[in-house]
């Protein structure tokens, strides 16, 4: 089986841009992915497309119809927040598969503001605050008190997480904000859900990103100068644990994830200069520390305390931004972050590039759940 | 509200909260006799161990402790908070989500494993389309 290389990849700016079409914002990103490879529409064997808004119309085809027609194989993806990553990875097994040498990968989302989730109504009466929330931020707070029970992780640990990502963000131009935010004005920003305020939820914003990925003959034939090489690709689905069908378990399919990750590239966590993972909300971020094996079980408070995972810390985590200030356009997202590993793979991300850095990780959640995980490795 | 929802009783608010309209409403799992998996509402297969058969009914306790929570500030319109979401264990299997009442919603009163009772009540004053009133669990803190 050939390896599986990234030749170009792209986002837009995130932010919002209700002028567009879904299928118009996608094809921004896809553009820019292939100026970036030095490729056309032409060359692309097949298109893989994530989407969720709009998942049963046809993205991919209509995205053809805005950049070239040519009559290629295309898949419409939709995997919840994991969806970018999910036809990223469909992309790469037709690689992997030997059925094609080049393709493209395409996220894109347009969102409304507001709250995600609620309690299913189906049929009878609301269930939302009766039957406790379904809200997104209430689900992911519940998540984060759970590791406030195990490990005494506290309101100013998780929103500590949040300063950094959007302090991170201050360097990164694609980000949707570019503010600093200090803990006071996190810990005292309206509360949502304890103990996530505004400013530790993540950003509903448009946007897009693309990749086209090749394999090692076409990289070979294209050039490996910035060359970024998928080194493991995976998805898991979340695995039967007691509680996860009232109070969705994030951790024990991340974990699964990891450790095929770990793997298939044949390295550990220790071996990861940077990670760019799903912090939908800051506490989210602080139990896939752990999920990820970044550090051990009940060190993520004093991981985030001690700068281990800022810029410039032992394994910088969310150097773009991340969910919370780069934002977060669901189907993008997981491509989005494919983007930024690459980009200081390449040593091309300016004023917050990781420095030295080889091997890098995504990592994606969709909840109800799908947990997606890339490690891509620098190749030049 | 007509007269045929009057003549039904409230209805319950989830297809597993049985004896709605009685004086003893209770709590409904799925056991499964395979493996011991607890689940909310019927099935005919378990998501646990893949058994195609054997999963039984079983009342599910009226107590339990608080596993995780959070309290919530914003909702959708219409919705009164702040409230406590509250995750419960029940004592002898099964995990529910709820609104945890007669508690301030303020985290420094609020205890991990603290004992709670599951308690039955209007739900809310909610009724749906039809006028049909509801009956809803609530947890609050063990008498």
């Amino acid at each position: 089986m050939s390896d599986v290389y990234i030749v170009g990849v792209d986002m837009i700016k995130f932010g919002r841009f209700p002028e567009k079409t879904v299928p118009q914002l996608g094809a921004q990103a896809a553009l820019m992915a292939l100026d970036d490879a030095g490729l056309k529409i032409q060359d692309m064997q097949a298109l893989y497309c994530g989407n969720l808004g709009q998942a049963s119309a046809m993205v991919g085809q209509r995205l053809l119809q805005e950049i070239g027609q040519t009559g290629i194989s295309v898949v419409n993806c939709a995997n919840a927040c994991a969806t970018g990553a999910t036809a990223f990875r469909e992309g790469w097994m037709s690689i992997k598969a030997g059925v094609f040498d080049c393709v493209l990968a395409v996220g894109v989302e347009q969102m409304g503001k507001g709250l995600l989730g609620g309690a299913g109504s189906g049929t009878g009466i609301p269930k939302e605050g009766l039957l406790g929330s379904g809200t997104m931020p209430a689900v992911f707070a519940e998540a984060g008190m759970e590791h406030t029970r195990n490990h005494g992780t506290t309101f100013e640990q998780f929103a500590k997480v949040s300063v950094k990502n959007h302090h991170h963000s201050t360097m990164n131009p694609k980000a949707m904000y570019q503010i600093e935010t200090p803990l006071e004005t996190v810990m005292n920003a309206e509360m949502i859900s304890y103990p996530n305020t505004k400013l530790m939820c993540s950003v509903n914003v448009d946007g897009s990103a693309a990749a086209v990925l090749v394999s090692e003959k076409k990289a070979r034939e294209i050039g490996m100068d910035r060359a970024v090489k998928v080194k493991a690709s995976v998805l898991a689905s979340d695995p039967f644990t007691d509680r996860d069908l009232t109070m969705p378990d994030v951790n024990a399919v991340t974990r699964i994830a990891a450790k095929q990750a770990y793997e298939m590239a044949g390295c550990g966590p220790e071996d990861i200069n940077l990670v760019e993972l799903h912090d939908c909300f800051a506490t989210a971020e602080i139990l896939h520390y752990e999920n990820l094996g970044l550090c051990a079980d009940g060190e993520a408070g004093r991981m985030i305390d001690e700068g281990e995972v800022a810029l410039g810390g032992r394994v910088p985590v969310n150097v773009s931004g991340g969910l919370l200030s780069k934002g977060h356009p669901l189907g993008a997202t997981g491509i989005a972050n494919i983007y930024e590993v690459s980009t200081h793979l390449r040593g091309e991300a300016d004023k917050r590039q990781v420095e030295g850095a080889r091997l890098g990780m995504t990592h994606v959640i969709g909840l109800g759940s799908a947990c997606g995980i890339h490690i891509l490795e620098k190749v030049a | 509200m007509s007269e045929s929802a009057e003549a039904q009783g409230p209805l319950p608010v989830v297809d597993w909260l049985k004896g709605a309209g009685g004086d003893d409403p209770y709590l409904e799992g799925h056991k499964c006799g395979g493996c011991g998996a607890i689940y909310l509402g019927e099935r005919s297969n378990c998501s646990s161990c893949g058994a195609r058969e054997g999963i039984e009914a079983t009342r599910l306790s009226s107590s339990g402790k608080l596993y995780s929570f959070c309290i919530v500030h914003r909702s959708f319109p219409g919705i009164d908070v702040p409230y406590i979401s509250a995750i419960v264990d029940l004592d002898g299997g099964g995990t529910i989500k709820g609104n945890l009442i007669n508690i301030e919603p303020d985290p420094s009163k609020i205890e991990f494993d603290m004992p709670v009772d599951v308690v039955f009540a209007d739900a809310l004053g909610r009724k749906d389309k039809d006028g049909n009133s509801y009956i809803s669990y609530f947890f609050q803190p063990a008498a």
